[in-house]
């Protein structure tokens, strides 16, 4: 994978998944939308939480918190979807990432990024571009491309692990509530 | 003719009369005479311009000519002699043309003149002149042989005609004469014809009426564009009124046509020609003024794509506002969100209609490919291409032209016998292949049919028990083998060519025709050749869609497909002991919950509905929870993520902005072929 872009920018935008911060580099980043309506694709994996329009464009959205095995989001106040452009097959397409809250803009200069650590992270290191220290707090950083490749994207869905519950739940709410595994 | 040498009648009667030999000679394929009388012809045509005098060489030409064309009738006697003296008379006519020049030098000017006016009228390809030939016949007009419609005919012919009657002379019934001609005509033609030409067909009438014809558009635009003289000019141009008389009507500032009618300056019928020599001139360049501008234009597709994202956003941007002043219950912003309602819609189907291309330009592109292969491999093969005018979005028809172009491939290679076989064979040794395309509801259905050798479907079960594909000895349907066709790396060609055989095309096809959510199916009869159909959805069309819901999603069928709704109740279900079928009118159709379908949880309703669809010519029934009603559907791709969406072929957004999935029904119903298959 391309490790250039990191040497260009220094700026990242940070976020929280399970009170965890992570970090994504911020030229990926389009805007971030207050969480909004999503339309689940009925028989797709759990972490693609569905579909939103964005300004009539049709966005796929994933749970970043099931993407990386933890459980899924509840829906607060501050559930924020990020929208990044990603380069799938050479093709640049827009995604959503679902996250627990968004944080700020931040700087991160060379030497404050480390490479990831091999162990004491439940996370898989691939994804992982580096670790940044801001203030005495860990920041992982995404390497946003790997995340969402389509091969991770795609992975073959066993559909019987989607039961989706749609026993009476109010609204907005309803579409998230999934049997988690 | 010796006697009166400056008798011009006489020699234009000649003329004629040798104009008319020509013509029918001609005509009944005389050949020789008309090229001959020609030649005469033109010394004539020569005198008749005033370019040589009628001299006693020239009425001894005109006498042995006569003898000559007598002669010709009866081409059994004396050949060669015939020959020598039509060879002398030629030359003689040739002698008079220098010696003429030399004779008078007005004559000479004359020449000179004629020889630099033919440039100018001469005909100009493409160029378009009009003319305005006033055409007055003598009273004796019709008796005299003269046939009016004929030559109305004969303009017609050359162009567009606008004709306006003189009436005026027409006198009361009972001073009529049935066989005189009272009326006169101003004829506007439009043609790219030159002056000769039309003078042509006059030319058996000029005796007896007067004509006259002038150029008055000569076809380049001019700068003031549509505009064209003002009446007054035109009148004065064609000696109909005086400068002096014009002006003195413009001075009272009325309708200037009107005002010399009142005055009985002019009759009624000329300012009327005039006028619509006016009003003609003025829309052929008006038209040609147009036809300039509208020309096609090219722009980027990104800019396309751009165009009618932006759109979607103002399509959703839009449906809040209704909403929004819907809420308020102001009048006057709700008319005013209609109108912005009405104004995006036809945008945004404009926006669309950009997008799509016609799928000839593909199709234009396989005759010249046809042609390569066909030569290559000795075969004769003709492309026949119909529907070429189907619109399919761009980007469709880009990925479109690999499969079609393996599947052509295969036609030529595979398919179509070589002449000497197909002879045999008893078939027309130039094969052909059929290319068309047409609309089907939402789809658009591709067939690419030859009249080749067809699949051999045993040499295909023997190949693919070879290749371990099939077990000997199973059983195995039509269609299932066909289907083995698309597999990778599976090709019955004996031997390699460098076009194909190497059983790498199928499964591109397969493969491409299914990223595209389309289908492929094949059709063969072994000798009588293959059909393959490709089904390929008009993405990024809008299509009428039902809107169905099921728990607490919307979702769209596509309404082509719909055939009718019924009602499922709790009892209904009962009574066929859990078989999921449903008889209507006697007929038995099958049906799917999209509840399970999806694997939604949850208690069914009591009363479900069932929607009919019509997929390859079967019915089955989707269940839903409830039918909401039609929606215009534009169709949203879901993007690469979610291609393997089984059931789902799109989305569309709603008014309130939120997503609504599109359903595959054509996948929901296979799928449920083969649970219950499996079954």
């Amino acid at each position: 994978m391309d490790e250039t872009p990191i040497m260009d920018t220094n700026q990242y935008l940070s976020f929280i998944l399970d009170k965890e911060i992570f970090a994504i580099e911020i030229s990926r980043v389009r805007e971030v939308l207050e969480y909004s309506r999503v339309t689940k694709v009925p028989k797709s994996p759990d972490f693609l939480c569905g579909v939103i329009n964005l300004r009539g464009r049709v966005v796929p959205v994933v749970d970043m918190r099931l993407k990386f095995g933890m459980t899924k989001t509840d829906q607060t106040i501050d559930t924020c979807i990020i929208i990044v452009e990603i380069k799938i097959d050479d093709e640049l397409t827009v995604l959503g990432a679902m996250v627990d809250s968004v944080r700020e803009v931040i700087e991160l200069e060379m030497h404050e990024i480390e490479p990831p650590p091999r162990i004491g992270t439940h996370l898989d290191t691939s994804f992982i571009n580096g670790m940044g220290k801001k203030n005495n707090e860990f920041i992982i950083i995404l390497d946003i491309n790997k995340v969402f490749s389509l091969s991770e994207l795609t992975i073959v869905n066993n559909s019987q692990s989607q039961v989706q519950e749609l026993s009476g739940d109010i609204g907005t709410t309803s579409e998230m509530q999934e049997k988690s595994l | 003719m010796e006697k009166n040498k400056s008798d011009d009648g006489l020699v234009k009667k000649i003329f004629r009369a040798l104009h008319t030999i020509k013509g029918s000679g001609a005509m009944f394929g005389f050949d020789e005479i008309s090229e001959f009388t020609h030649e005469v012809e033109n010394a004539f045509d020569m005198v008749r311009n005033g370019k040589i005098p009628v001299t006693r060489e020239l009425v001894d030409i005109g006498l042995a000519s006569i003898d000559i064309i007598k002669l010709m009738f009866n081409p059994n006697e004396g050949d060669e002699e015939l020959k020598n003296r039509k060879l002398k008379i030629v030359e003689d006519i040739e002698k008079l043309k220098p010696s003429t020049s030399e004779i008078s030098p007005t004559s000479k000017e004359i020449q000179e003149e004629i020889k630099q006016t033919p440039p100018i009228i001469a005909e100009e390809e493409g160029k378009e002149f009009t003319y305005r030939i006033r055409f007055i016949p003598e009273p004796d007009f019709e008796e005299r042989g003269g046939d009016i419609l004929m030559l109305f005919n004969e303009l017609h012919k050359l162009g567009t005609c606008r004709t306006v009657a003189h009436v005026m002379n027409i006198p009361v019934i009972e001073e009529l004469e049935t066989d005189q001609c009272y009326m006169s005509w101003d004829i506007l033609l439009t043609t790219s014809k030159s002056k000769n030409a039309i003078r042509d067909i006059f030319i058996f009438v000029e005796d007896y009426a007067q004509i006259s014809i002038d150029i008055i558009d000569d076809g380049s635009s001019p700068h003031d564009e549509a505009d064209y003289k003002k009446l007054g000019y035109i009148m004065v141009e064609r000696g109909d009124l005086s400068i002096e008389d014009m002006k003195d009507i413009l001075a009272s500032k009325k309708f200037f046509g009107e005002m010399l009618v009142e005055k009985g300056i002019v009759d009624v019928d000329k300012v009327e020609s005039a006028l619509v020599e006016q009003e003609h001139v003025r829309e052929l360049r008006k038209k040609r003024h147009h036809e300039e501008i509208l020309s096609t234009l090219r722009v980027p597709a990104e800019k396309a794509d751009k165009l009618v994202n932006l759109v979607g956003e103002l399509v959703t941007m839009q449906a809040r506002l209704s909403q929004v002043a819907n809420e308020c219950d102001d009048p006057e912003l709700i008319s005013i969100a209609e109108e912005a309602e009405r104004l995006i819609w036809d945008l945004r189907d404009n926006a669309m209609s950009i997008r799509m291309i016609q799928i000839s330009t593909t199709f234009s592109r396989f005759t010249r490919l046809v042609r390569d292969l066909s030569d290559e491999l000795q075969k004769k093969v003709e492309l026949v291409t119909e529907g070429g005018e189907t619109e399919l979005d761009k980007t469709v028809i880009e990925r479109l032209t690999d499969p079609l172009l393996h599947i052509i491939r295969n036609c030529i290679d595979h398919g179509i016998e070589l002449p000497k076989q197909r002879e045999q064979l008893g078939k027309n040794p130039v094969g052909t292949i059929r290319l068309s395309a047409e609309y089907s509801g939402a789809k658009v259905i591709i067939d690419i049919e030859d009249d080749g050798a067809g699949i051999d479907l045993d040499a295909v079960k023997t190949r693919a028990i070879e290749r371990g594909l099939l077990k000997p000895g199973v059983e195995i349907s039509e269609t299932q083998l066909f289907n083995i066709l698309f597999e990778p790396g599976f090709s019955t060609a004996k031997e390699l060519t460098s076009i194909s055989g190497r059983g790498v095309g199928m499964d591109i096809i397969k493969k491409n025709i299914e990223a595209l959510r389309g289908t492929v199916l094949v059709k063969s009869r072994k000798g009588s050749g293959t059909r393959m159909t490709l089904q390929i959805p008009l993405t990024l069309a809008i299509i009428d869609g039902l809107m169905i819901q099921v728990g607490k999603e919307n979702y769209i069928i596509p309404l082509s497909a719909v055939e009718e709704i019924v009602e499922l109740t709790r009892d209904d279900r009962k009574k066929t002991h859990g078989r999921d079928i449903i008889t209507i009118r006697g007929r038995i159709v099958p049906y799917i919950d999209l509840r399970d379908y999806f694997l939604f949880k949850g208690e069914k309703p009591f009363i479900q509905q069932i929607v009919i669809v019509e997929v390859e010519n079967k019915k089955v029934g989707i269940v839903v929870d409830e039918v909401i009603g039609k929606h215009q559907t534009v169709i949203k791709s879901l993007g690469k993520v979610y291609r393997d969406a089984e059931g789902i072929s799109g989305a569309t957004i709603l008014g309130d902005g939120t997503v609504a999935l599109i359903l595959d029904v054509t996948r929901i119903a296979v799928s449920m072929e083969s649970q219950t298959e499996s079954i």
